[in-house]
């Protein structure tokens, strides 16, 4: 069961990530920020349910949809701020932008632009963490397009032949971009090719907070039990474009409003009042609060300085 | 001293540094039971057992993969890709990710990883199976690329590149694999970026890697008996390319031809040519000639019209002697 410590921390993060993808969308439109970027408002119970049960130690792997993972996971805002805008006291001094993050100190490998390229990478840092008998677990997330790349499959074989302490993290908004899933793939459930890897597949309500924190808890305890990788498949919904500025031509209208629907955070604090955990003044002071950290972190960002010319020639070789 | 084979002296360097390096691992196809598709890791298992020799699936993306996340958190692999061909398989892992890992994240990683694969023509293994591809991936900021010609060079460079915090492309050639040299009883090593003047002249250079180092000793021999003294450099590196040591050369000989066994069209001799002609066109005496394969795939059973070769080199040194 998760405690009510816990349960605040689910939400907390949840309308964390909202936020912080909202405000990226508005300072996107308004040309503050270089560059594109992909947002996954609507899918923030996915990233909180999983990293809320993971340690300081243990590694996310993340995608180009990937500022919830990072955050959720623990990246610091002010850093990451800085870096989606590209400047000198981002985590990459402005060389990764949004699709790059990481940060070593929260166990954010780094965000992938190569749709399926972190998976073998993930395999990677599980294979290390056995190697040397460390006690930790690695994350990957991906979306339900990469799980068509081949990477995928070969990832998934190798880390269940070697028993690897991994997690993929499959979350599926339903889209690839512009194509949805029932176009490209003839099955529903990713989660059934796990068994042909011979490892675990679990499919759950992905815009359920604590169901997918049931199953990832379960997989992480595997995975640290030494019992294997697991693939979770979480189902959840894109209710933006592909990528901030994205026209949607390829969905109607009526679609687009019909997704909020399943807004995962309604859900999740509807079920929170209902049970007495909260109360709307406790919502407020949250928003109130992260408010504030957003704030603080755009100052920060747009304080910091672009770096300077040297630094294209320094990281390129050790 | 003792004489050794060039595949032995792989060996040889693979044992030592997993010997000398808790941290060091070999990963790939075949690698453990069989040693190898050519037993460069012979051995290794009964050494180092199964946690450190490690035996994939055909998967080289998940090699490759494997070798970065690993090596991002402190271990040294040395992955085997079974030819130099398969590179293209994973050119994602190695490209997008490998070369780009530590830059892309603003220096937060150092990835020691090397990436061994035999490649080049000689052994009538097919167009998939023969190319050389080096200029490929030293085109590719942030990787090292490596390609021994002897087996003394072949262990140096090896046991350097497992030692080295970079990705290296490390590419054996698998004809010369079963060539002979004398390499020391002692540990050496042989240091990254720093090419080897392997015969001395004062008339021309020949700049060559791998086999065709080989191929240009002979042509120089050939052309000494008509009085022409080549001096032929082995880059041993093609990238961090050695410029030093060429330019040195050139401000001797004044003229300058660039062999390789890869096609000729767009590689490292297309390279070393305009470099020198960018930075010493006052020192030359002829213009820059290369010797490459034609701009055709490896054919099976015509090597033989394929392959640069010494008469190839003595016939371009000619040409730029009477220029
Ligand atoms: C190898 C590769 N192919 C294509 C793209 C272009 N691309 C970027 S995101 C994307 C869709 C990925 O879909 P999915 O994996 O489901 O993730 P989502 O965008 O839904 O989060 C595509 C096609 C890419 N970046 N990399």
């Amino acid at each position: 069961m998760v405690n009510k410590e816990e349960l605040l921390r689910l939400l907390y993060l949840m309308v964390k990530v909202r936020r912080v993808e909202e405000c990226l969308v508005d300072i996107f439109s308004q040309g503050k920020i270089p560059g594109f970027i992909h947002v996954g408002i609507g899918q923030e119970a996915v990233s909180a349910g999983v990293c809320s049960c993971l340690r300081e130690r243990d590694v996310v792997f993340t995608t180009h949809r990937g500022h919830g993972q990072a955050l959720a996971k623990g990246i610091d805002l002010n850093r990451f701020m800085a870096e989606i805008y590209g400047r000198r006291d981002g985590f990459c001094k402005g060389k990764a932008g949004s699709m790059h993050i990481a940060s070593r100190e929260a166990g954010v490998a780094g965000s992938n632009g190569i749709v399926g390229g972190g998976l073998p990478i993930a395999v990677g840092n599980a294979f290390a963490a056995q190697y040397r008998n460390e006690d930790r677990v690695t994350v990957c997330f991906f979306g339900d397009g990469a799980s068509n790349e081949g990477t995928f499959h070969e990832s998934l074989n190798l880390a269940a032949l070697w028993n690897l302490p991994v997690v993929f993290c499959c979350e599926n908004n339903g889209w690839a971009q512009f194509t949805p899933q029932k176009v490209y793939m003839k099955l529903q459930n990713i989660s059934k090719r796990a068994e042909s890897y011979g490892m675990i597949g679990v499919t759950v309500d992905g815009d359920d907070v604590l169901m997918v924190r049931e199953e990832a808890e379960k997989a992480v305890e595997r995975a640290i039990r030494g019992m294997g990788p697991t693939l979770l498949e979480c189902k959840t919904h894109r209710w933006l474009g592909h990528y901030v500025g994205d026209p949607q031509k390829y969905r109607t209208t009526e679609e687009v409003e019909e997704v909020r629907k399943f807004d995962p955070i309604i859900r999740f604090q509807k079920y929170l009042l209902e049970n007495k955990h909260v109360d709307r003044q406790y919502l407020d002071g949250l928003e109130a609060g992260i408010k504030m950290e957003i704030e603080e972190a755009l100052a920060f960002a747009e304080n910091s300085p672009i770096a300077p010319a040297e630094e294209l020639f320094t990281d390129v070789y050790a | 001293m003792r004489e050794t084979r060039y595949i032995r002296a792989i060996a040889e360097a693979l044992h030592e540094e997993m010997a000398r390096d808790e941290d060091v691992f070999v990963v790939g196809e075949d690698v453990g039971g069989p040693g190898g598709a050519f037993s460069a890791t012979k051995g290794l298992m009964e050494a180092y057992g199964e946690r450190r020799v490690r035996d994939t699936p055909i998967s080289e993306s998940a090699i490759i993969g494997l070798a970065i996340g690993a090596a991002a958190e402190g271990l040294r692999p040395v992955a085997e890709v079974m030819f130099a061909d398969f590179l293209t398989v994973c050119m994602d892992q190695l490209v997008n990710q490998m070369a780009k890992t530590r830059y892309m994240f603003g220096g937060m990683y150092t990835l020691p990883v090397v990436v061994r694969a035999p490649g080049g023509a000689g052994l009538n293994a097919g167009p998939q199976h023969s190319q050389s591809l080096e200029a490929w991936f030293a085109h590719v900021p942030g990787l090292k690329v490596v390609s021994p010609a002897t087996p003394y060079d072949a262990k140096g460079l090896l046991k350097s590149s497992i030692r080295d915090d970079n990705p290296v492309i490390f590419l054996e050639h698998k004809a010369l694999y079963g060539s002979k040299g004398e390499i020391p009883d002692e540990e050496y090593l042989v240091p990254l970026g720093k090419a080897d003047v392997k015969r001395i002249g004062k008339d021309v250079t020949v700049v060559a890697a791998s086999r065709m180092v080989h191929e240009a000793l002979d042509a120089a021999k050939d052309l000494s008996k008509d009085g022409i003294e080549a001096e032929v450099i082995d880059l041993r590196t093609i990238t961090p390319l050695d410029r030093e040591t060429i330019f040195t050369s050139v401000e001797k000989t004044s003229r300058l031809v660039v062999a390789h066994e890869a096609v000729k069209a767009f590689g490292i001799g297309a390279e070393i040519s305009a470099m020198v002609t960018e930075e010493m066109l006052d020192h030359l005496d002829a213009p820059v000639l290369r010797v490459g394969a034609p701009f055709v795939p490896v054919p099976f059973n015509l090597e033989r019209y394929y392959l640069p070769n010494a008469r190839d080199i003595a016939a371009a040194v000619r040409r730029v002697m009477e220029y």
